[in-house]
């Protein structure tokens, strides 16, 4: 034996595997990922992979039938909501487990356990962990779950779905990881119901944040208030609303007002009293394409004399994608949609009696208030002139491969402080702010889709909607026994008029929410005369609804939408998929009129001039191959930064919003002569046609240099979660549409889900996501739909009705047995 | 003879390691070849080799089938990812290699604890 040569051996071998089973730095752990065994091969699917199974567990009180078919959507046939439920959540975990994982890890502000405090320079830790947890994330999440586990129904339907996820989870080896765990190194852990809690909690996050408060704030302070009221008005004149003008409101209980004083030191507060005071916070404010398109028509304007609801809710396109098509038949319903994975039930879909679909209500249910705390312990805060005992809630943020960060989180009566002088105090003013946040209310938002799932008429949709909290959905219905109705339903606050839209203080109670609104105030139509109910995200009523509304709303979707629905009769299935992927740019209808009688075209450079031909000849769609919408949307923007940029940016430079582009075209449609026209930095006052013109020539330099079609140019794509992982991404797809069409596909947001459900006897539906039922990116289930998508086609929903005739046409069976004693 | 006989071992054993991938951790197959390495007496330099294209025609030969069900849709991903230039044939190569070395390495430390040859 040679001890030393052994030694030296030894050391290199060890060594060489301690190396490349590590993750150093973003390098993965190269041997464990290169490894036949564990690596990523194992993730390379077979194209001809089966999807048998046969499973025993205990947690079943009866054999559960699942059927796949050849796009791997299951059919699972259960004899009681638990079975079922513990089956979804096997599947969930099955196909989609590492984005349930992930997108409850964001949620619970727990990211840096898994890629440390940093990515590059960017800070995990305070932009990610630390805003969430001091957001209220897990505190909501929680007290949630206290709600929903005491309500012994909902409780077992939690407990299932829990129960069927860590069934998947206890016997997954290694070897068997979705990929992305490989890559990051790291291993999946049990899921609990307070991960199911938190997951929805994200929804509210994604949809119901409004952290523009301080922006507003600042733009109010710099503006005054009459100028303000020009770049946010309360409302905009040429509105549609979703329930047409003219509707009464009478409110079942006193409207709230607003608090004695608050003219003065709220709405329209002097230069002086806010003097070189500011606010610096610029989160990432609620994204400008987030929306949603939604509408039933009723059977006296379909062929089939039966109503027809339409769904597509515009979401972040990602991979994984956010949605899992399922069907879910007991005994009592058979429902087919699209599911959350991280969540039990159908989210989006249908059953043998009815069919609902939602939007986003964007409405301002998160508010900010200043807190005084008497010194810097922060130990006590002034509340109504009296000294309050601060509460704290201590959050440990676990980080990969350094010590933990403890967080110290003063709790208030409105809630977390979610800024002080230990987070984004980048004024280093000392102040603080508590956000009052009505996700974190209890609601039981799971409870309303179990309900629905099973609903069979308007009375159980009603029933199942009035458990919802946030974040505010407009819920369409459509039954077989031709009813429709929306409800714009949550737990809204009842505010006066701009409560809310500013910073508001702390100290006194006369600026918090009073009460929710009554369910029965909520803004609703049953039966509609005109024989339809439409939303895409604009304000639910004018303003003789008697609560304060808030929030952004769009505006041309709406119009469009209506429009189409007016004039359509004797509808079909296939009008309603065609109006789904519609590219008609009703927003240029508007605007071009207006650009064209205002630009000079005498002024114009021979770059302008070929520009502005191409637009004026423009057909107003936004299809894939058009020139016309890349000269507007340049145009339109650049025309925006002449007006608004002079007047709303502050010398301080902190951040303002900026203004949303109706607002400026409905100015100018009234007002030629609108008063931020002018360029207050010349001392000659500009016009219109000067500002137009200078628009159009600023913008040509821009549109050059850019593709010149329209697909190209907006750059669609559906992006994996992990952005840096772009081959799992699919990219640049040549899709038309875009911001204020139906059609919503915008860079990285757009329809996430396009369903069309005809309510025959026999069901008709149809569905497409740009995604695949798969969530892993070696399958060629992973991306099947995208293309689909693309080309607006649709798949047909297959809905099984019985489990054993139909089984045949199925391409895959599991089975999960109880343990029989 | 020797060598053809440390090749075959080491490739049955890092075989039979793959398949009980479930118990086992992803580098087991080094424990093969040390123990190959024990157990045929050659030179460390033979060892090496012996492990080296054991592991390297074993891994290339596993990669590449499961590579060829799945159409090659995933290792030009990760070839991607791995700034392979997308190449899966690279990625067989490089995953084969690094078992390769490490087998090589792992065969000629058993082979020390023998008596010089």
């Amino acid at each position: 034996m040679r001890l030393i040569p052994f030694a030296i051996g030894f050391i290199l071998t060890v060594g060489l595997i301690y190396v490349l089973d590590i993750k150093m730095g973003d390098v993965p752990p190269e041997g464990k990922l290169l490894s036949p065994s564990h690596g990523l091969w194992k993730n390379a699917e077979p194209a001809n992979a089966a999807f048998n199974l046969s499973l025993t567990a205990g947690y079943l009180k009866d054999e559960v039938s699942v059927h796949l078919d050849d796009r791997l959507v299951p059919h699972i046939f259960a004899k009681n909501d638990p079975d079922a439920y513990f089956v979804e959540g096997y599947l969930h975990a099955k196909f989609r487990l590492w984005q349930m994982e992930f997108q409850t890890h964001a949620a619970a502000g727990r990211l840096c356990e898994i890629i440390g405090e940093k990515v590059g320079e960017v800070s995990v830790l305070e932009l990610q962990d630390r805003k969430f947890r001091r957001m209220g994330m897990v505190y909501a999440a929680e007290n949630s779950v206290k709600l929903m586990e005491s309500m012994p129904e909902m409780k077992a339907s939690l407990d299932a779905y829990t129960a069927g996820i860590n069934e998947y989870i206890g016997k997954l080896t290694p070897a068997e990881y979705p990929i992305e765990y490989k890559i990051l190194d790291y291993a999946p852990e049990p899921w609990t119901n307070l991960k199911t809690a938190l997951f929805l909690k994200y929804m509210s996050y994604d949809l119901a944040r409004d952290f523009d408060d301080f922006e507003m704030t600042n733009l109010r302070n710099h503006l005054g208030k009459d100028l303000f009221d020009k770049t946010f008005p309360v409302s905009q004149d040429s509105l549609d609303p979703i329930a047409p003008r003219g509707t009464l409101f009478t409110p079942s209980v006193p409207v709230p007002s607003m608090p004695a004083g608050a003219e003065e030191v709220y709405l329209n507060p002097s230069k002086d009293s806010v003097g070189s005071e500011g606010y610096a916070y610029r989160l990432e404010p609620r994204h400008p394409d987030i929306g949603s398109n939604n509408w039933v028509v009723g059977g006296a304007k379909t062929a089939s004399g039966r109503p027809i609801l339409c769904n597509d809710p515009h979401l972040g396109l990602n991979l994984p994608s956010l949605w899992y098509e399922v069907q879910i038949h007991t005994p009592e319903y058979n429902t087919y949609g699209v599911s959350f994975p991280g969540a039990p039930g159908v989210i989006i879909g249908f059953n043998d009696s009815i069919a609902w679909g939602v939007t986003n209500a964007m409405r301002d249910v998160m508010d900010f208030y200043e807190i005084r705390f008497r010194d810097s312990t922060m130990g006590e805060y002034l509340y109504n002139g009296v000294w309050e005992q601060t509460v704290w809630r201590t959050e440990t943020i676990k980080i990969r491969g350094k010590a933990d960060f403890v967080d110290k989180i003063p709790m208030t009566k409105w809630g977390p402080v979610m800024f002080d002088r230990t987070y984004a105090n980048e004024m280093k003013n000392n102040k603080a702010y508590a956000v009052r946040w009505s996700a974190h209310d209890p609601g039981m938002e799971a409870k309303t889709f179990t309900m629905l799932n099973r609903a069979k008429n308007y009375d159980d949709y009603l029933a199942a909607i009035s458990n919802f909290g946030c974040p505010g959905q407009n819920f369409v219905f459509a039954s077989k026994s031709n009813e429709i109705a929306w409800w714009q339903q949550a737990q809204f606050p009842a505010k006066w008029r701009r409560q809310g839209d500013f910073v508001m203080p702390g100290w006194d109670s006369s600026y918090s929410w009073q009460y929710n609104i009554p369910l029965q105030d909520n803004i609703h139509m049953v039966n509609p005369e005109r024989g339809f109910v439409a939303t895409a995200n604009q304000l639910p009523a004018d303003t003789t609804y008697p609560f304060f509304l808030g929030g952004t709303h769009d505006l041309f979707r709406g119009v469009i939408i209506n429009r189409y629905l007016r004039q359509m009769d004797s509808i079909s299935a296939g009008d309603m998929q065609k109006m789904q992927n519609d590219n008609y740019n009703i927003m240029a209808e508007m605007a071009r009129p207006l650009l064209l009688k205002y630009v000079q075209r005498d002024k114009l450079d021979s770059k302008s001039a070929l520009f502005l031909d191409k637009f004026e000849r423009w057909n107003l769609r936004a299809d894939k191959d058009e020139e016309g919408p890349v000269v507007f949307a340049e145009w339109w923007a650049e025309l925006g930064r002449l007006v608004w940029n002079d007047n709303i940016k502050r010398p301080d430079s902190l951040p303002v919003p900026n203004p949303q582009s109706f607002t400026l075209l409905e100015a100018l449609l009234k007002d030629t002569a609108f008063v931020f026209i002018d360029d207050i930095g010349t001392p000659q006052k500009e016009t219109l046609d000067e500002m137009v013109t200078r628009a159009l020539q600023n913008a040509s330099g821009r549109i050059e240099k850019g593709p010149m079609n329209w697909a190209g140019y907006k750059a669609t794509g559906v992006r994996h979660l992990l952005q840096s992982l772009t081959p799992f991404s699919r990219l640049n797809l040549p899709i038309g549409g875009g911001t204020h069409i139906i059609n919503a596909a915008t860079g990285n947001w757009g329809p996430s889900w396009r369903v069309v459900v005809h309510m025959t006897d026999e069901t008709e539906a149809y569905g497409i996501y740009p995604g695949g039922q798969s969530g892993n990116p070696g399958s060629r289930y992973y991306d099947q739909f995208v293309d689909q998508w693309v080309k607006g086609e649709y798949n047909k929903l297959w809905i099984m009705k019985d489990n054993a005739a139909e089984q045949q046409q199925a391409k895959w069976k599991m089975t999960f047995t109880p343990v029989r004693s | 003879m020797k060598f053809f006989a440390s090749f075959i071992l080491i490739g049955l054993l890092s075989y039979a390691a793959y398949l009980f991938a479930a118990e086992t951790p992803w580098w087991m197959f080094a424990v093969g070849a040390f123990i190959a390495g024990i157990a045929i007496k050659q030179r460390a330099y033979a060892a090496f080799f012996a492990g080296f294209l054991a592991v390297f025609v074993l891994w290339a030969f596993l990669t590449w089938q499961m590579d060829t069900a799945n159409n090659g849709l995933f290792s030009a991903k990760m070839a991607t990812i791995l700034k392979l230039n997308g190449s899966s044939m690279l990625l067989i190569l490089i995953s084969a290699f690094i078992g390769g070395i490490t087998a090589g390495l792992a065969a000629a430390t058993g082979s020390f604890l023998r008596k010089k040859v």
